[in-house]
């Protein structure tokens, strides 16, 4: 399979939110970056976001792309994490629910990708709405 | 059985998907009268993105804030279940790597029908208990398999479980004893290229579910010079609710110690998930000083009996993670069996 170097490199930023910090402005990306866009710094050390943020966008996809059918429909976002980055993922138990912007939402691992039988599984990030609105959370 | 060193949990985390099928809608497509007695009012249903990695995952995310604790200090990760996504390939490393604690670590997938959680839990003891580590994670996961229109469909769910053990001085709960007890009998299995597992009829209950069950039981009891008064809480595997009131009868245990952790009433059996998740449940109501006897059972078929006791730790320590409770109110309904066949992907072409 083609893309397993690709989500193999990738699994820090799938499986656990890992973006980038500058050790100089002090600001966060995600994906992670290796140069500062802002003020050029080098040497931008790992971070884990805590995969809490609000829904800034949200769509429903009725027509899926291929590998993504045994989800559809299904809904996705952009998530503005608590951090800073605006950020487009999946949302995951969204069926019944009224989505609206604003609303608390929290980083879970999932299947983004399991087409076929025979295949490789990708596991990464999607956003839900908060289960405890209101309660301590976060990693 | 001991451990040299005295161990507890430091931390649990409990995880139950949000979709639900009731069980008459399953009996209506099978043709079953509406009237027709059946084991449960519904069960828990995974999600088409969810499976025993992402349900173990959640459940030791829970764990590990509970015990405030850096996921690189875990020595250990094993994960007990009979619906491993991969025939080969560990979950546990995936399991691992997103909670961070990877590459210093031991892992490896358990598999004993629905005992593979508490022979996690039993590893587990064992690794800290012995020195040779400080933390280890067992977590018990399943997306239970049945075979459309088998009785099992009724009550095959998802959830589970996972349990992070530490040294006993700043626990959640304290191990005081555990007890294992295994035979070889043919009451439950699956052959490797099958997708549905097949029961063995007359093996099913007695010779299998409660001899286990009540020897382990029974053999921890002596142990400690215990009796089901000494317990507060008691758990027990939970295939269906009428097994459980059965084994804590015969006992000696009664409705008001069993009932928070007979999870099976709302959500079905969990298989490897089923008694510990019942554990999460009671950890998310016991006060300090109480103590819980925890039994499994898994087909093949073994018992293994913990008793533990509550610290005062755990109240504080509580707040930290989602409850089952705040799992099973979370609920959503599949309307109709058609569309529980697409989701849990039961629909083959031909």
């Amino acid at each position: 399979m083609m893309e397993l170097p690709r989500f193999h490199r990738l699994r820090g930023a799938y499986y656990r939110l890992e973006g980038s910090a500058c050790p100089a402005c002090e600001r966060r990306f995600f994906p992670p970056r290796s140069v500062c866009p802002s003020c050029k710094a080098q040497g931008l050390r790992t971070f884990a976001f805590s995969g809490r943020g609000t829904l800034y966008s949200f769509s429903r996809v009725l027509q899926p792309p291929r590998g993504f059918a045994a989800m559809a429909p299904y809904d996705v976002g952009m998530v503005r994490l608590e951090e800073g980055p605006l950020i487009s993922a999946q949302l995951a138990d969204t069926e019944g629910v009224d989505l609206s912007i604003g609303m608390p939402v929290e980083m879970v691992t999932r299947k983004i990708r399991d087409a076929e039988e025979h295949g490789y599984i990708v596991y990464g990030y999607k956003f839900r709405p908060l289960l405890r609105p209101g309660r301590a959370g976060g990693p | 059985m001991k451990t040299a060193r005295e161990v507890g949990i430091a931390g649990y985390g409990a995880y139950v998907p949000r979709a639900r099928i009731a069980a008459r809608a399953i009996a209506a497509a099978w043709g079953r009268s509406p009237d027709a007695r059946l084991p449960l009012r519904e069960k828990s249903v995974p999600a088409a993105d969810e499976d025993t990695v992402t349900m173990a995952i959640e459940a030791a995310r829970g764990a590990l804030r509970r015990a405030r604790l850096a996921p690189s200090s875990i020595r250990a990760v094993w994960v007990g279940t009979e619906s491993k996504p991969y025939a080969v390939k560990p979950s546990s490393t995936v399991v691992a790597e997103a909670l961070g604690a990877t590459p210093w670590v031991s892992a490896a997938d358990l598999e004993f029908a629905c005992k593979a959680g508490s022979e996690a839990m039993q590893a587990a003891c064992a690794y800290v208990g012995s020195g040779m580590a400080d933390y280890a994670l067992a977590i018990g996961m399943d997306a239970a398999q049945s075979k459309p229109g088998d009785h099992l469909e009724f009550t095959a769910a998802a959830g589970g479980a996972a349990y992070l053990f530490g040294p006993a001085d700043n626990a959640l709960a304290v191990v005081e004893a555990s007890r294992s007890f295994v035979t070889d009998t043919p009451d439950f299995f699956r052959r490797q290229h099958m997708h549905y597992p097949e029961h063995g009829h007359r093996f099913t209950g007695e010779p299998s579910y409660f001899r286990h069950s009540l020897e382990a039981s029974r053999g921890l009891l002596e142990e400690l010079g215990r009796r089901p008064s000494d317990y507060r809480w008691a758990v027990f595997h939970q295939p269906n609710p009428k097994f459980v009131r059965r084994i804590a009868s015969e006992l000696g245990f009664g409705e008001e110690q069993i009932a928070p952790g007979a999870v099976v009433d709302r959500i079905g059996n969990t298989y490897s998930g089923a008694s510990l998740l019942g554990l999460a449940a009671v950890l998310d109501i016991a006060r300090a000083g109480d103590r819980i006897f925890f039994c499994s059972y898994g087909s093949g078929a073994g018992s293994d009996a913990f008793s533990l006791c509550a610290t005062s730790r755990l109240e504080a320590a509580r707040e930290a993670a989602p409850s089952v409770l705040d799992y099973l109110a979370r609920r959503r309904e599949i309307e109709d069996y058609g569309t529980y066949l697409r989701v849990t992907r039961k629909i083959r072409m031909l």
